[in-house]
């Protein structure tokens, strides 16, 4: 295993551990001592306390896997999972939003649409890729993908994973939130299967400007949430430092938002997230896709588009009294 | 537009606009000394330098309404608690203050009435309650009031004042965006025109959907427009932002809303669009249009 894998806050256990097995390796290089029997039991060791810190983590623990920089991204699985993924770019209006991408694959023979929000891997990447961050033009780019699909009769799949649109000048100037507006307006009409997965951050009306879909499904250990965590913790506990409390009080976490019938299913993960174990991690996206896929596509048009309003329409609290 | 005196925008130290208390009251654009009774009869615009104050939406139903033909629906649709959600207070607690101080039973009031004789189907928000912010409650009344109009023939108008989504219910306010955004698809396509009227301030979530899916958008004179905070926005780019920056008049210059219109002649304005998007004149009656033969090849 890649030691640097272990670089969240609460898998210090797990890297002093990985650290005293180097030390037992490089002196073993250095001396003739047999140290194999000390490295097995650290090793067991690390294994044990791997269960013992991923078999509970905190909801806030689940925020900071969902942005492990390791974490697959949408790159990661339309590679695994697709075929013959044609990008298309631009919204033929004003620019190609790299941090929104998409395009046409096949998927077990059948041709889709996919639409995805993509992070960069690193700093030179994440430039180019807006740390995931879409601007109006990444939405009106899904957009006209998802009316092609539309034209052409085929599914479309959406890939969840940002921290929020992007909150900048020119995003406001160019009406970030009406283009996030018309897409859900848009999509709630769509006559195509439409199904959305949640794979790292679902961040508020710039994950919803790609979800409102008949199925939406998330990874275990991915969120989705109104606001950021910090966020709400600036507002309502006036400190970002409180982020953990906020992702508590708000309940974000993948298996709260089953519960609420905010998702259809929650697709599991490896011990320790996703990033431990990408191919396990695929495979079971994989299956959970075509089992979605393969009960919407008998629908008709007009029940896909019902199906999808009821579903939205149910969702949400409040009380209401005869009187 | 010379109806009004351009107010200065600025985008630090925003002066933060609330309803006025006590007997009189200084514009905070010409310094001008406006007895609160005449505000009041002036709906709460200020008459010479024309700066709006805000408005309670009552207060607003019944400038915008002919008299004695409003009426209220789902008074009775109010918050719940799907979180148990509890930050320095519990949530139920905020709300029970809300309602206390302003009287109201939710962040919306909606209802049918008619505008000079045209049966509307009407939400109005007031900011007062919550900061406007939608949950659950505003969610299903602003959709209900969509469904109304779809269902009954008529023209939906919504009057938005909101800080956004309300926090307090997590993931199921964010919900409410796709719900009231689902529903005025319907609208749009039973061909009935959607009026959204924008007013200080109008932010967050509630632009990210219905607020921003007009087919006319009208917005107040120097009303705060925004999908993101301008601190959000200042300490993420680390740039200045531009002078008026997310106001009305911004907003209108960069293509977003389609006229700036002073509260004293949005009920004539509302008329005026109407009657040409929708209502038919035919003698002294009045009737929608027909919806031409390609209305079901929409999108």
């Amino acid at each position: 295993m890649d030691k640097r894998a272990y670089v969240l806050e609460f898998e210090k256990p797990l890297r002093e551990l990985e650290k005293q097995i180097d030390e037992l390796h490089q002196g073993a290089l250095e001396s003739d001592h047999d140290v194999s029997a000390d490295i097995a039991a650290i090793e067991a060791k690390l294994e044990e306390t791997k269960k013992e810190i991923y078999s509970s983590l905190t909801p806030w623990q689940r925020v900071l896997v969902a942005r492990h920089p390791k974490r697959p991204y949408a790159p990661d699985y339309i590679a695994a999972l697709f075929e013959n993924f044609q990008e298309l770019h631009g919204d033929r209006q004003f620019r190609d939003d790299r941090a929104l991408i998409g395009g046409t694959a096949m998927f077990h023979g059948q041709a889709v649409m996919l639409v995805a929000q993509q992070k960069g891997r690193d700093t030179k990447e994440n430039i180019v890729r807006n740390f995931g961050m879409p601007n109006p033009e990444g939405y009106r780019k899904a957009l006209r993908l998802m009316h092609l699909a539309e034209k052409f009769g085929l599914p479309v799949i959406c890939f969840i994973d940002t921290p929020g649109a992007f909150p900048g000048i020119g995003s406001e100037e160019r009406h970030v939130a009406e283009a996030i507006a018309v897409n859900q307006r848009e999509m709630a009409r769509l006559r195509v299967p439409t199904i959305s997965v949640v794979i790292g951050e679902g961040g508020s009306g710039g994950a919803l400007g790609i979800g409102v879909t008949n199925r939406v499904l998330i990874m275990e250990n991915a969120y989705y949430s109104v606001i950021s965590p910090e966020g709400c913790a600036a507002i309502l506990w006036k400190d970002r430092a409180n982020a953990a409390k906020a992702t508590e009080a708000m309940k974000i976490s993948a298996q709260y938002l089953f519960e609420f019938g905010v998702v259809e299913e929650v697709i599991p993960e490896p011990l320790g997230g996703a990033h431990n174990d990408p191919a396990q991690t695929a495979a079971a996206l994989d299956a959970a896709l075509r089992k979605h896929l393969a009960e919407l596509l008998p629908l008709s048009s007009d029940e896909l588009v019902r199906q999808r309003y009821d579903r939205f329409r149910r969702l949400g609290v409040y009380t209401e009294t005869t009187t | 537009m010379a109806h009004f005196t351009k107010p200065k925008l600025a985008t630090s130290g925003r002066k933060k606009k609330s309803i006025p208390e006590g007997l009189w009251t200084k514009c905070p654009v010409s310094g001008e000394i406006v007895y609160n009774k005449d505000l009041e009869e002036n709906l709460m615009v200020v008459p010479k330098s024309g700066y709006h104050f805000p408005i309670g939406a009552a207060q607003r139903i019944k400038a915008l309404i002919d008299e004695g033909t409003f009426k209220e629906y789902d008074r009775n649709v109010k918050s719940a608690d799907p979180l148990q959600f509890v930050d320095s207070v519990p949530y139920p607690t905020r709300i029970a203050r809300y309602e206390k101080e302003s009287g109201l039973t939710e962040a919306v009031i909606c209802g049918m009435g008619r505008i000079h004789g045209i049966e509307v189907s009407l939400a109005v928000m007031d900011f007062r309650f919550c900061g406007g912010a939608m949950g659950g409650a505003v969610g299903e009344k602003i959709t209900r009031a969509v469904e109304r109009a779809t269902a009954g023939k008529n023209p939906c108008i919504i009057i938005s004042a909101s800080g956004g989504a309300r926090m307090q219910e997590g993931i199921f306010s964010l919900m409410q965006m796709a719900k009231t955004s689902a529903a005025l698809a319907r609208l749009s396509d039973a061909r009935l025109p959607f009026i959204s009227v924008l007013t200080h301030p109008t932010t967050g979530g509630v632009t990210a959907s219905f607020a921003l899916l007009g087919d006319v958008i009208l917005a107040e004179p120097g009303a705060l427009i925004g999908f993101a905070g301008a601190r959000v926005i200042k300490e993420t780019t680390k740039q200045t932002l531009p002078a008026g920056f997310q106001t009305a008049e911004f907003l209108l210059q960069h293509g977003l809303i389609d006229q700036i219109v002073s509260r004293l002649e949005m009920r004539d304005r509302l008329r005026d669009i109407l009657l040409a998007l929708f209502v038919r004149q035919t003698g002294t009656e009045t009737k929608a249009p027909a919806a031409p033969e390609t209305a079901a090849t929409v999108g």
